[in-house]
């Protein structure tokens, strides 16, 4: 087994390359992540966090540098390739799911296609209906019942705790949850948050999320790293990172950096 | 309109059911508009036409099927991989296949009154009132069903995937192009076998056969839909059925406004008018409950 399950390697990425426009949104950035590693990610607007996740996920190609995904080169695998063994959630609950397809077809659409002895023209067997039904049952929004319920016709949270279950139906080597739950309601977020670390941590699901709740981040996790101008800037683990409050990681950011990390969207405090 | 005027449009509807079926796949599933269609109904009635002509006229169904599927894959190919925008592919498929079909044909159109065709082959076999209707609704019923069991199998959830949030499905490891291909694929040669199949029933092929086609396959679908309510849109069973039986109702349309002597010539004028309305209705309805609200609302306040 390699040591690293992650390893990306002075990647770099830049929008509008020799236009005026041109943006280097991730610049020289190196990342290891060891089996089981849980990263949160922080970040101003445009720190390229995101990109970060695009380039893990092959939605591009990088421009320079190399990503290794468990000891095997990816840098130029497709997209939908990677999927095989990489889960993501998106802000949007509504990007994960098709929503004219049923509770179950979306389930078999992540089930079947992970299960390589499958055929092309498998279908949903009795057996893998139960195993749906048992999972659904497991988030405890009662979707158990739904099996033949468009999703179309399910909340926001109900839609992205379904994402979730898509993602680790099939345990992914991978989860990226980009902003996951920045767009439900206090409850259902923290209720989907609850539900994506009970996964994480049964399966040990090698994990990033990024997310501007500076308080989960220090909570969630083993391992916290912050991003600026398309670069991390400070690595937290360990005893420094259990002994950091909030106000902490605010100092050390604009002691890094020399401005202070906030906007809008950036949650401070719980 | 007499009983023999009936039994064929149903025969016909039921042949042309298949197109229903084919856009079926491409328009509502994969949410395509794809153009090719005019052009590969006539590429299947060439083909199938030519065979017969030659005295195989199974063989003829058979490649009519086949080459549907051949154009299908290149209106995919210009999509997927070159980039060129999926009405335009169409389109240009569709320009193409114009002069491929007079080159198929030789000549802008084939009669064959006393060659053998599958029909006749019917006929022989069940006799000449049932032979037709029989075969055609075989072919259809088949077809249905076979569509319905494939959209259910990995390969086709994940077609519907792609045309029902296109964002999801490369992040869930299915490959967009692929799924679109073969989407293209099966719904053109689904189109070329109506095609093939209505040559041998009417006994001649015509380089204009297919113009307007995927109109007319449109308003077949919505007509089915209006048909079956809210629900054909949900359940594939529906949906599929939907489409054999609105093309079987716009072939009875058809009949009876030539009984009733409207001029043949402006079927395509009612069935663009159709499709128009059809597709124009939520828009139209959100529009007159928007005035009715504003006119209530005026109407309080003064």
């Amino acid at each position: 087994m390699p040591d690293n399950l992650l390893e990306l390697r002075r990647i770099s990425k830049t929008f509008g390359a020799g236009t005026v426009d041109e943006k280097k949104a991730v610049e020289d950035l190196s990342l290891a992540l060891a089996p089981g590693d849980f990263v949160t990610i922080i970040g101003g607007n445009g720190a390229g966090k995101s990109t970060l996740f695009n380039a893990v996920a092959g939605t591009f190609f990088v421009d320079a540098g190399q990503i290794l995904l468990d000891g095997r080169d990816v840098t130029f695998q497709p997209e939908h390739r990677r999927a095989a063994v990489i889960g993501r959630l998106f802000q949007d609950p509504l990007r994960g799911t098709a929503p004219h397809m049923t509770i179950e077809e979306n389930l078999a659409l992540a089930y079947l296609r992970s299960a390589k002895t499958r055929a092309p023209f498998g279908t949903v067997r009795k057996s893998d209906r139960e195993f749906f039904r048992a999972q659904l049952a497991e988030l405890g929004l009662g979707l158990e019942d739904r099996l033949k319920s468009p999703v179309g016709l399910l909340s926001g949270g109900q839609r992205q705790a379904l994402t979730l279950l898509m993602a680790t139906l099939v345990t992914p080597k991978l989860l990226l949850l980009d902003e996951h739950t920045a767009a439900l309601d206090p409850a259902t977020a923290e209720k989907v948050l609850a539900l994506t670390k009970r996964m994480v941590t049964e399966r040990h699901i090698t994990c990033m999320m990024i997310t501007h709740n500076i308080q989960s981040a220090l909570s969630l996790g083993n391992r916290t790293v912050m991003m600026d101008a398309g670069r991390i800037v400070l690595e937290l683990a360990g005893t420094r990172r259990a002994g950091m409050s909030v106000e902490d990681l605010l100092k050390a950011f604009r002691e890094r950096v020399g401005r202070t990390l906030d906007n809008d969207r950036m949650l401070l405090a719980e | 309109m007499s009983l023999l005027v009936v039994r064929g449009a149903v025969e016909q509807g039921l042949i042309y059911a298949l197109v229903a079926l084919g856009l079926y796949l491409s328009y509502r599933t994969l949410d395509i508009a794809d153009l090719t269609t005019d052009g590969t109904f006539t590429l299947g009635a060439a083909v199938s036409a030519v065979f017969v002509v030659q005295g195989h006229p199974l063989l003829g169904v058979v490649l009519a099927f086949c080459s549907g599927a051949l154009a299908g894959f290149v209106t995919a190919l210009l999509q997927t991989k070159l980039g060129i925008q999926p009405i335009l592919a169409g389109i240009i498929t569709m320009t193409a296949l114009y002069s491929v079909n007079l080159a198929v044909m030789g000549k802008p159109n084939v009669n064959f009154l006393r060659e053998n065709t599958v029909y006749t082959f019917a006929e022989q076999l069940l006799g000449d009132a049932l032979g037709a209707l029989a075969a055609s609704a075989l072919v259809t019923g088949v077809l249905c069903a076979l569509l319905v069991l494939f959209l259910r199998t990995q390969l086709g959830l994940s077609l519907r995937a792609t045309g029902d949030n296109r964002a999801m499905v490369a992040a869930s490891s299915i490959n967009p192009a692929f799924t679109t291909t073969v989407g293209l694929c099966l719904a053109n040669a689904v189109i070329a076998l109506s095609g093939g199949l209505l040559a041998q029933y009417q006994k001649f092929a015509d380089h204009t056969m297919g113009n307007g086609m995927v109109v007319i396959g449109l308003a077949s679908l919505i007509i089915g839909e209006v048909l079956f309510g809210r629900r054909a849109r949900r359940t594939l069973v529906r949906g599929v059925a939907a489409a054999a039986v609105g093309a079987v109702v716009y072939r009875m349309i058809v009949a009876a406004a030539i009984a009733l002597h409207v001029d043949a010539k402006s079927m395509k004028l009612v069935s663009a008018v159709i499709v128009a309305a059809a597709i124009a209705a939520p828009a139209l309805r959100d529009r007159l409950l928007f005035c009715q609200k504003r006119r209530e609302a005026k109407r309080n306040a003064g």
